[in-house]
């Protein structure tokens, strides 16, 4: 028997089970090692070469050197492993959110003062809030 | 002989930014002081009542747990506790100190309940644990009390049920209380409340359903921990679901098992901090 998943019909959000752990399994236990000071200075100084310490899919390391998190996370990297990688950047959780809408930082920044993204819309596929996939990406990246 | 009773539970969010807002001094800004008002009566409130030990339900954020390991319930017993470097160095938080002859009092007992605790000797602890200590210790040299970290599974699914965590916190309660030294115990439950860090849909944040969610906490917490998680996810947000950590706390109180209700002496909601809804609840024992 499969897998039970009644979560697959939330939009625009990935659930981080047994089947993405195990597709994600090395690109976290990479984001993991960036806990260690030293692997962040490797990283920062030659990141294709210390990408290539890890066996992961070449459709992994071009996510993680695009810093494309919506692509890590269809490949099965979890937020939490992922955040590492932000951090080594420098970034915050909330520009790493962000960067997943397609909002500019200061568009993401202002919707959350405003109260954040309203759920009305957004709880199951095929509704038209927001995060719905035929309305992505949102913010600046929407009206190019 | 006189055994150590649950004082008090403790709720509160545990956002990292809050952690990095107090460690880089701008608590002073208008953004931060919103958050940080719904605190002041409660480091005054902490003052008076003093623990010696916090029972500090928490979840690890991939920091001293991989993929190579994922214990769905961990106990930490060791005497100390290291602050983690979570990628942005370590924060500068004194070290936890933990009460190893009570944590294995816990372990014996609650495992003996049927409970499959994983028990940790060395764990690193990270913005789940230290910054609800900020929070509610502010910034001192050393930690006023003692913490046993207590760390549940919310990052890979399977996750633990609510009813499971609610079960839980009534082991807990009697395992302290049947502890033989006097000492007084609060259970703190953190994580939440809603808040989505991934994805399209990042940012969500339910007031209405935190309200509900702290309501029921409050009066049934019996029937809120009959939610089922997928409730939480489309809700209050994927990272919501650490909202069943509170329910361990809440299982602890002595209501739930035919006593009085708990006071509440303190209820707190704001949004937003970074990509969160912070949430903040304190309930006295009564006895």
């Amino acid at each position: 028997m499969a897998l039970d998943k009644p979560y697959l019909d939330v939009p625009g959000t990935t659930i981080f089970d047994a089947d993405q752990s195990r597709k994600g399994y090395w690109l976290n236990q990479f984001c993991m090692s960036l806990m260690n000071a030293e692997n962040r200075e490797r990283f920062k100084a030659d990141e294709r070469a210390y990408l290539s310490e890890w066996p992961m899919s070449e459709e992994q390391k071009q996510a993680v050197l695009a810093r494309d998190l919506n692509g890590c996370i269809r490949l099965g990297g979890n937020i939490y492993f992922l955040a590492k990688i932000g951090a080594t950047d420098g970034k915050s959780y909330q520009q790493m959110a962000g960067s997943m809408t397609g909002m500019t930082e200061q568009e993401y920044r202002d919707m959350m003062v405003r109260g954040g993204r309203s759920p009305e819309g957004n709880r199951y596929l095929n509704e038209d809030g927001d995060a719905q996939p035929h309305r992505q990406p949102q913010g600046a990246a929407g009206r190019k | 002989m006189t055994m150590a009773r649950i004082t008090a539970s403790v709720y509160t969010s545990h956002v990292p930014a809050i952690g990095a807002a107090l460690d880089h001094g701008r608590t002073g800004e208008p953004y931060w002081q919103k958050v940080f008002a719904g605190y002041e009566f409660s480091k005054r409130w902490m003052r008076e009542h003093m623990p010696d030990v916090v029972f500090l339900v928490y979840n690890d954020h991939a920091t001293a747990f991989s993929l190579e390991l994922i214990p769905t319930f961990a106990l930490g017993t060791a005497a100390e506790f290291a602050i983690a470097d979570e990628g942005w160095g370590a924060r500068p938080v004194p070290v936890v100190v933990g009460h190893p002859e009570l944590a294995s009092h816990i372990a014996q007992s609650v495992i003996q309940e049927d409970f499959d605790l994983t028990l940790v000797n060395r764990l690193s602890v990270d913005h789940g644990l230290t910054v609800p200590l900020s929070l509610m210790f502010g910034q001192p040299d050393a930690w006023p009390c003692k913490v046993i970290p207590f760390a549940v599974n919310v990052v890979q699914y399977p996750v633990p049920a609510g009813r499971r965590c609610f079960a839980l916190g009534q082991a807990i309660r009697r395992a302290v209380e049947s502890y033989d030294d006097d000492l007084k115990v609060q259970i703190w439950g953190t994580g939440g409340m809603s808040h989505q860090l991934q994805g399209p849909r990042a940012g969500l944040i339910n007031q209405k359903w935190d309200s509900r969610f702290l309501d029921g906490l409050i009066e049934e917490p019996a029937e809120l921990a009959q939610v089922p998680h997928i409730e939480y996810v489309r809700e209050a947000g994927s990272e919501g679901i650490e909202l069943v950590m509170w329910l361990i706390a809440r299982g602890a109180m002595a209501d739930v098992a035919g006593g009085p209700k708990p006071t509440v002496r303190h209820r707190f909601y704001h949004v937003p901090a970074s990509n969160t809804a912070v949430g903040h609840l304190i309930l006295e024992n009564n006895r």
